[in-house]
């Protein structure tokens, strides 16, 4: 039976167990740890407390099926209207990167309509095999019909590992896939390896807002599934020269989920760059007073080709749309430089954002948290500095916008 | 209207502190809350409730202590809860945890619409919505910003709603019975009425264990997940970072002198 247990021989009743719980499902007792079983949710928190590896997590596994006919690397290709999304070619650098040591190929799941002539681009960054299903009913993405059409494809060619970027459209259909095939999943990775021994991956992700990071592994379970985020990675090349294999594939329109429909994509006009595609985004705070000063921060953005962010408190002061909002209960971003102007840095806005390269703070109060996580700052009014850094960047001869 | 809000005890992140000698996260006396954004799952579903009448269900996956959630559900304006809970239900990951919430769902049916928070603040996954809509085969609509129209008096019943996406939002038409995860946008939470507190306070929080839902353990709890998480370690720390002071004409050139190669 699964179950955690304490090995009493090892257990010297230091209590470090006790404060990492977050159900207090531990006790002393005679100077050994206790857990209740009914508190106790499994996490595994206390076993990486313990230094005395005194705490062990049982765990019966089952095995689904023959996990060895498994095989290939796949990537999910999302795209819009033909364009695919820029998440795709770092999830195909990162597969060329597994492939290699598992000694595998690299496929990509290619799905929309009039979209079979965007394989070849697909081929140029990496992908040996392109599975592609043309038809009006994927025109527009609907995760039933996606799903229902990806777990064809997974039946028919059993590949053992499937990526797909950690955005809105990713997120929404693996979890789907994952279910329908009894496949493990795991969320918004930021790093992934081979366990050569093993042969399987290693899937490491941050969770508590980037606080603590989890490796995850799926070691009985295939396909292994996992959303990775976007900009963490950097793209595959274009190599025109690269030879790879189209298979086309049809969707059975009787498979078609009539229970939703698509009516309508708007594309919000306030955003000039999107956030999560953004290598560099500058973000705004309560430090601004008031709606008319966000002007400073879109000036700033435009000069260095970024995107425009912001607090949650100048989102509920209605200073901008909430589809800005970086932090917990808004987006989390990491762009290769984020500029954090008149923002303060309370927890709920670093959890959005600290996993960032490079951070930049503007804070006229130097013990702002924010500060504790920059890499540069400065201390100082925003009204003056932000103008001056808008002026001294349009200055400076680097190409300073997106250098894609 | 017949609506049931999933939601989840979580840490109050505003209390998560790292302890500076272990690198560990300090958890002792951290406060539980419900998960922000499952907050904005239940006033939603009060708020479908006050427009076409009904009943609000919550319910919660957790150990003894995730009740009080609940009970701050009920101060909400939640019509009843139930608690899902079972040592069986340990480890569960959201494969698994989605199966068990699924299972409750239609032990308790007859409804029209299912609700969640977009993700929890702890795992931050987003992955427990999509997976119970799954398991009980309902259309979806994650990422919700808003009910445009809901009509119950068509056959069937469909309701349209904007998904915030990336780079805007799209309108997506959902027949009913439908589940969706919702975002901060949707509305403005409300606090606890005296009247809910009350109810709160005398509310009998019934428990299903798996006698009543009756799974396969071979489907939930550690041996059900197909993940496993083998390792959880606190980042390193970041090296403090260059600050400039002063005169904001030095400090500003300072700064564009240290960043204009890594821009």
């Amino acid at each position: 039976m699964s179950g955690i247990k304490v090995i009493l021989d090892k257990c010297v009743g230091c209590g470090l167990c006790l404060k990492v719980c977050p159900t207090q499902a531990i006790t002393l007792e005679d100077k050994k740890a206790i857990i209740d079983l009914d508190a106790c949710t499994l996490c595994g928190a206390c076993i990486d407390s313990c230094k005395f590896q005194a705490i062990e997590i049982v765990r019966q596994t089952i095995v689904k099926d023959d996990i060895s006919a498994y095989k290939g690397v796949w990537v999910f290709v999302e795209q819009r209207n033909g364009v695919i999304s820029s998440v795709v070619f770092e999830l195909l650098a990162k597969a060329r990167e597994l492939a290699k040591d598992l000694n595998t190929y690299v496929g990509a799941i290619l799905l929309g309509y009039g979209i079979t002539d965007k394989a070849g681009e697909l081929i140029h960054r990496g992908a040996d095999k392109v599975f592609v299903i043309d038809s009006q009913a994927l025109q527009h993405y609907i995760s039933e019909n996606y799903t229902s059409a990806i777990a064809g494809l997974i039946g028919k060619y059993k590949p053992e590992v499937i990526l797909a970027g950690a955005t809105t459209t990713g997120r929404s259909l693996v979890s789907r896939i994952a279910v329908s095939i009894y496949a493990g999943l795991t969320a918004d990775c930021t790093g992934l390896d081979i366990d050569k021994e093993k042969k399987i991956l290693i899937q490491t992700r941050p969770a508590f807002g980037g606080n603590i990071m989890a490796q995850i592994i799926c070691p009985n379970f295939r396909p292994q599934m996992a959303t990775v985020r976007h900009k963490v990675m950097p793209e595959s090349d274009n190599d025109p020269s690269r030879k790879g294999e189209i298979i086309k594939e049809s969707f059975d329109v009787n498979n078609q989920d009539k229970r939703i429909k698509f009516l309508d994509f708007v594309k919000e006009a306030i955003s000039t760059v999107n956030l999560a595609e953004a290598d560099i985004i500058v973000s705004g705070g309560r430090g601004l007073g008031e709606a008319g000063n966000f002007k400073l921060i879109e000036e700033l953005a435009e000069s260095i080709g970024a995107a425009v962010g912001s607090s949650r408190a100048c989102v509920d002061a209605g200073w901008i749309p909430y589809s800005h909002q970086v932090g917990q209960t808004g987006m989390t971003v990491c762009p290769k430089i984020y500029i954090a102007c008149g923002i303060s840095g309370q927890i709920q806005h670093l959890v959005g954002m600290q996993s960032s390269k490079i951070i930049i703070a503007i804070n006229k109060d130097a013990d702002a948290p924010i500060f504790k996580v920059a890499n540069y700052g400065i201390v100082g009014d925003l009204f003056k500095v932000i103008p001056l850094l808008t002026k001294k960047l349009k200055e400076s001869p680097k190409e300073l916008a997106n250098k894609d | 209207m017949r609506i049931l809000v999933c939601i989840k005890q979580v840490p109050d992140t505003t209390d998560v502190k790292i302890n500076p000698e272990t690198n560990t996260l300090i958890r002792d006396g951290v406060a539980s809350i419900i998960n922000p954004f499952d907050m904005y799952a239940i006033e939603e579903g009060v708020l479908l409730k006050e427009r076409f009448g009904g009943e609000v269900v919550a319910i919660t996956m957790g150990p003894p202590q995730a009740q009080e959630a609940l009970r701050e559900a009920i101060s909400l304006g939640v019509d009843s809860v139930i608690h899902l809970s079972d040592r069986v239900f340990a480890g569960s990951d959201t494969w698994a945890t989605s199966l068990i919430l699924a299972e409750a769902i239609k032990k308790i049916g007859d409804f029209d619409l299912v609700i969640c928070g977009k993700q929890a603040s702890d795992g931050d996954t987003a992955q427990v919505g999509p997976g119970i809509a799954t398991h009980i085969n309902l259309p979806q609509a994650t990422y919700v910003r808003r009910i445009d129209t809901i009509h119950l008096d068509t056959s069937p019943q469909i309701m349209v709603v904007e998904r915030l996406l990336e780079e805007g939002y799209e309108l997506l038409e959902l027949q009913l019975p439908a589940l969706i995860t919702v975002v901060k946008d949707l509305n403005t939470p409300r606090l606890p009425s005296l009247r809910g507190k009350m109810a709160a306070r005398k509310v009998e929080i019934p428990t299903w264990s798996n006698k009543e839902l009756n799974i396969s353990e071979d489907k939930i709890g550690l041996k059900g997940s197909p993940t496993q998480v083998v390792k959880i370690f606190t980042p390193p720390q970041k090296e403090s970072g260059k600050i400039f002071e002063g005169d904001p004409e030095e400090a500003t050139t300072k700064l564009v002198e240290e960043i204009k190669d890594i821009l």
